[in-house]
């Protein structure tokens, strides 16, 4: 959010070349919080244990998706603030940027949450995200050796995922 | 840029791969027949062919909702609906019809006419008591319980609810065994509600 376009103070990081993974993280979660995926390209600042880094992530979701859905001008009926929001019923968030990132995201309605984080200038990623979920289907939902509600551990996958993401924009 | 339309059955069913039915139909009925030589008894066999249905079902919810781009379903009636007209024909390209609705929404009857596991099948008398076609109903269930709904106020509860469908799915008719045409009942039976997962310990 950038309220006087003032890059002296925070600048945007440069353009990622096309060569270079436009991408920074992806994560992949289930509707019981499980992180099925978290692959990372490009992230030169981490904070967090990976298990808090995932919790936070998730409970960040959570609570933007009901914010979102509650602060809503057009829809007239609303709920209590904290019960879980469904996707696809009135308003759903699907990214948002900041100066140095933008977090896309997409839920589909079996819970499976899809979230890319990338540098601030790209574009809608919505028809990106359904590729990846896609993908998802095919080679983990469709391997006989995968047990749903675990983490995901396909090299061919990933190896997919990365050719995928190298070539967004 | 605007929300990508649900695709029709008959659409997505085009565009996906096919397999042959014979191959299908055949493949279908090896297991059946391996399964009642390794059970023997015939209630044995419904309950393991429902239970495959159950493993199929929740891996293919997320192709399903991959490929169709349906939004959450309003309530369990238009759940019905997308299950009969996009869901059947998309997998099985034969679509069913939403019958029977019973006076509070949460049961409803899935009429097949036509039906690929079942061409060129004929029970034998050792195995009457046999739901050829259990595996069906194990699909249908294991994937609705994959699925969040809105529980609509008419059950008493607040419109807020978001709950993840159990459901118990019965045969009613099966033309194996002589009626006109199968039909399946799905009733809604247990909502179970769904929370936060993480527990607020820090």
């Amino acid at each position: 959010m950038q309220f006087f376009g003032g890059s002296e103070i925070s600048p945007s990081p440069p353009v990622p070349t096309a060569a270079g993974n436009n991408a920074h993280m992806l994560y992949v979660f289930n509707r019981n919080g499980v992180c099925l995926l978290y692959r990372e390209w490009n992230r030169p600042l981490k904070t967090l244990s990976p298990q808090q880094d995932h919790k936070l992530m998730f409970g960040l979701l959570f609570s933007l998706k009901s914010l979102t859905a509650k602060m809503d001008p057009t829809s007239a009926d609303k709920g209590n603030l904290g019960v879980p929001q469904l996707p696809g019923q009135g308003c759903s968030f699907h990214s948002f940027r900041t100066n140095t990132y933008k977090l896309s995201f997409m839920e589909s309605p079996s819970g499976i949450k899809i979230i890319l984080v990338t540098h601030p200038r790209t574009g809608d990623l919505r028809e990106s995200l359904k590729y990846i979920y896609n993908l998802y289907v095919e080679y983990v939902v469709k391997n006989p050796l995968y047990s749903p509600g675990n983490p995901i551990r396909s090299d061919l996958f990933n190896s997919t995922l990365d050719q995928y993401v190298r070539g967004l924009g | 840029m605007p929300p990508v339309a649900p695709r029709s059955g008959d659409a997505i069913f085009a565009s996906v791969e096919r397999v042959n039915a014979e191959l299908f139909t055949l493949t279908y009925g090896a297991i059946v027949r391996q399964l009642l030589t390794d059970l023997e008894e015939v209630e044995e066999v419904n309950k393991q062919l429902d239970q495959m249905g159950y493993n199929i079902g929740i891996r293919l919810i997320d192709e399903f909702l991959a490929k169709s781009n349906v939004s959450r379903c309003v309530d369990f009636k238009e759940t019905a609906e997308v299950i009969a007209k996009v869901g059947f024909k998309m997998f099985l390209g034969v679509t069913a019809t939403v019958t029977n609705w019973d006076a509070e929404g949460t049961t409803c009857s899935l009429v097949l006419e036509d039906n690929p596991l079942v061409d060129f099948v004929e029970l034998p008398d050792t195995c009457q008591g046999l739901y050829y076609c259990n595996v069906l109903s194990g699909v249908i269930r294991g994937a609705l319980e994959m699925v969040s709904s809105y529980l609509n106020g008419r059950l008493g509860l607040s419109v807020d609810n978001l709950v993840s469908m159990k459901t118990e799915v019965t045969w009613i008719r099966d033309m194996l065994r002589g009626d006109d045409a199968f039909e399946m009942q799905v009733k809604l039976v247990k909502q179970v509600p769904e929370e936060y997962p993480y527990k607020d310990d820090e």
